[in-house]
């Protein structure tokens, strides 16, 4: 409960230091009057008065603060329609590939992690160290090249005349929905997406299950007779899992950002490629509104991973 | 591979110590090599970016309008009739793309290097700060700490550029205000090491003693207490130029970074995608680049890591 207090300064000081960036930026919504010879300064005067931008900035603040509480971010120049619901209208596609990603990574990465520990030292578990490093090593919008220039322009041979070929961008499927569709549209990205999870979590869970099959009620569990099968699926696992937790709910920052490089390669209609356009047309309203979104999944999501942290593991406390 | 089971005591206890320290020997071993070999690495690219002039067969930023008819001209390896004399082709307006890649090198690695400079230099002045005299001061700053750690990075990035570049002309938008802004906004991770250190550091008989004899805050602080800090901000530092270099050639890739013609490995990648189907080298040899950089920095901070603090796992 103390965490959830604590989370609400903590968007307050963010939203603070994003209206103190954002308020900067040049021209802001009257960049393209200031352009214009047929509008004289004392229109620019009304038109900053009609807008409070004739106020001190912390009292444009406060306002601006109370409108994004009941769900008013102001209005996308861009879009030509309010920035809450262009958020919204994008936030399924980008769910849909996040939580794709999100959760090929999870059983992908901790899978490895699992063989990685289990037979440690063995080939396999140097294969997959070695991929792991080359995982976090990855420039994401190369990776998403790749893949585009193997499984969409030339397509992966196999034996017997087939093709592997993908799509590379989009959804071909607009009016209609088609699972199977959708399906090929997302295998790209998805893959693309989820290396860096793959590898951060696979290094984390060998580290973590090679930290809980050292530990002395393991060895008490081996003592009792039990096989090694049963000692590491109802002793081990339970136990090295719990900071595994933690680690998928810091990963978020990471997702969003690769999702954005994601988005905008493979031509995905979510809210990171939103972003973009929106930078390329100083849409400065949207922009706000993307990093406060963005910002509060973030601090959702940590102090989620505190309660589930505790909740698994009745060693912590938080007070 | 052996069969699995619990790194549970042997038999006897001296075959368990024999075990253990030819796995411990085995693993320093590899895990050595492999940063040795990431050094190699990264020392090639050093001299590659120190020497581009010297290096590189052509001049990084010149049309070569003698062979290039419109399209990318390959590589030699894969046209030697077709490639006019460049040795990797060239990228899609016929400049030559391995003089890019030892010019590209310079970038990248610089920015590195001076981004992970600020970076510290913010971090480990705050953190010092704050674990040195505690109290509200150091609640204060942790809370900030947390602030900035809650706002995705590559988003804020990106618009604090973006607000660069429009206010300003595009020169402006150089090496040295990109190099500025990736270190005001990573500095988070140093910033806490350094309190954790400093925590105990201040603790101690010597800190007590340097207090004892009238050194002021400032330099306990600087002299005395930060170089018993240095392992733990050394091994975040070289990871961290690992992800300022993939994170710099992000926001070159999308147009936000390095401004053309000047070539960074990030955007000569930028117009790869539109010609993929025509010229793979232009989008292959760049990023390989960039993927052959940070992946030698991790193996060298692993090692570092292994080298200075034998109780990390």
């Amino acid at each position: 409960m103390r965490r959830t207090l604590q989370s609400i300064p903590l968007l307050l000081a963010i939203s603070v230091i994003l209206y103190g960036i954002l308020y900067n930026m040049p021209g802001g919504p009257l960049a393209p009057y200031l352009q214009n010879p047929h509008i004289t300064p004392a229109d620019i005067a009304r038109l900053k008065h009609n807008l409070g931008m004739d106020q001190p900035v912390p009292i444009q603040y406060l306002k601006w603060l109370g409108h994004v509480l009941v769900g008013d971010m102001g209005y996308s120049t861009s879009n030509s329609e309010p920035v809450f619901q262009a958020l919204i209208e994008r936030f399924p596609a980008t769910l849909e590939l996040m939580g794709a990603s999100l959760t090929v990574a999870i059983l992908i990465g901790v899978g490895a992690g699992i063989i990685s520990a289990v037979y440690r030292y063995s080939v396999l578990d140097y294969a997959i160290t070695t991929l792991a490093f080359f995982g976090q090593a990855m420039p994401v919008f190369w990776f998403a090249l790749m893949m585009q220039l193997a499984f969409a322009v030339h397509g992966i041979p196999l034996p017997m005349g087939y093709l592997i070929q993908l799509p590379s961008a989009g959804i071909s499927s607009g009016d209609t929905f088609d699972l199977g569709d959708r399906l090929v549209h997302l295998i790209l990205p998805a893959a693309v997406l989820s290396i860096l999870g793959i590898a951060t979590f696979s290094r984390f869970m060998r580290s973590s299950l090679l930290e809980v099959l050292g530990t002395d009620y393991m060895r008490t569990a081996a003592a009792k007779g039990l096989s090694f099968r049963a000692i590491l699926f109802k002793h081990g696992l339970k136990n090295a899992l719990i900071p595994v937790v933690t680690v998928i709910a810091l990963s978020l920052p990471g997702l969003i950002a690769g999702a954005i490089f994601t988005e905008t390669i493979f031509a995905w209609p979510g809210m990171g490629r939103l972003f973009i356009n929106a930078l390329n047309q100083s849409d400065l309203a949207l922009l706000m509104g993307y990093l406060l979104m963005v910002a509060f999944l973030v601090v959702f999501s940590n102090l989620l991973a505190d309660v589930v942290y505790a909740w698994l593991d009745p060693r912590v406390k938080y007070d | 591979m052996s069969a699995p089971s619990l790194p549970l005591p042997g038999n006897t206890v001296i075959d368990e110590d024999l075990h253990l320290s030819r796995v411990t020997f085995w693993s320093r071993l590899r895990r050595h090599k492999l940063a040795i070999a990431g050094l190699i690495v990264l020392s090639l690219m050093v001299l590659a970016a120190v020497f581009a002039k010297q290096l590189a067969p052509f001049d990084p930023n010149a049309i070569d309008n003698v062979h290039w008819q419109g399209t990318p001209l390959p590589p030699c390896f894969q046209d030697a009739s077709q490639c006019g004399g460049h040795p990797l082709g060239t990228d899609e307006v016929g400049r030559d793309l391995l003089s890019r890649l030892f010019f590209g090198a310079r970038i990248s690695l610089a920015v590195g290097l001076f981004a992970v400079l600020m970076e510290i230099l913010i971090g480990s002045t705050l953190g010092a700060i704050a674990g040195y005299y505690g109290g509200w001061i150091d609640y204060a700053l942790m809370r900030l700490t947390d602030v900035f750690l809650s706002i995705p990075i590559l988003p804020l990035l990106l618009v604090l550029t973006a607000i660069v570049a429009a206010s300003s002309t595009k020169a402006a938008l150089s090496f040295g205000v990109i190099v500025v802004i990736i270190g005001a906004l990573s500095w988070m991770p140093v910033a806490r090491l350094v309190r954790a250190s400093f925590l105990s550091l201040r603790e101690r008989e010597f800190a007590e003693a340097a207090r004892a004899v009238g050194n002021n805050d400032g330099r306990i602080i600087f002299r005395h207490l930060l170089p018993n800090a240095i392992a733990p901000i050394v091994v975040q530092g070289t990871l961290d130029v690992a992800n300022v270099i993939i994170l710099e050639s992000g926001l070159s890739f999308l147009g936000l970074g390095i401004q053309p013609p000047t070539a960074s490995w990030g955007n000569m990648l930028a117009n790869a995608q539109s010609n993929l189907s025509i010229a793979w080298w232009a989008a292959v040899f760049p990023g390989f680049c960039i993927l052959l950089t940070a992946l030698a920095i991790n193996y060298i901070g692993d090692g570092l890591r292994d080298a200075l603090d034998p109780n990390m796992v």
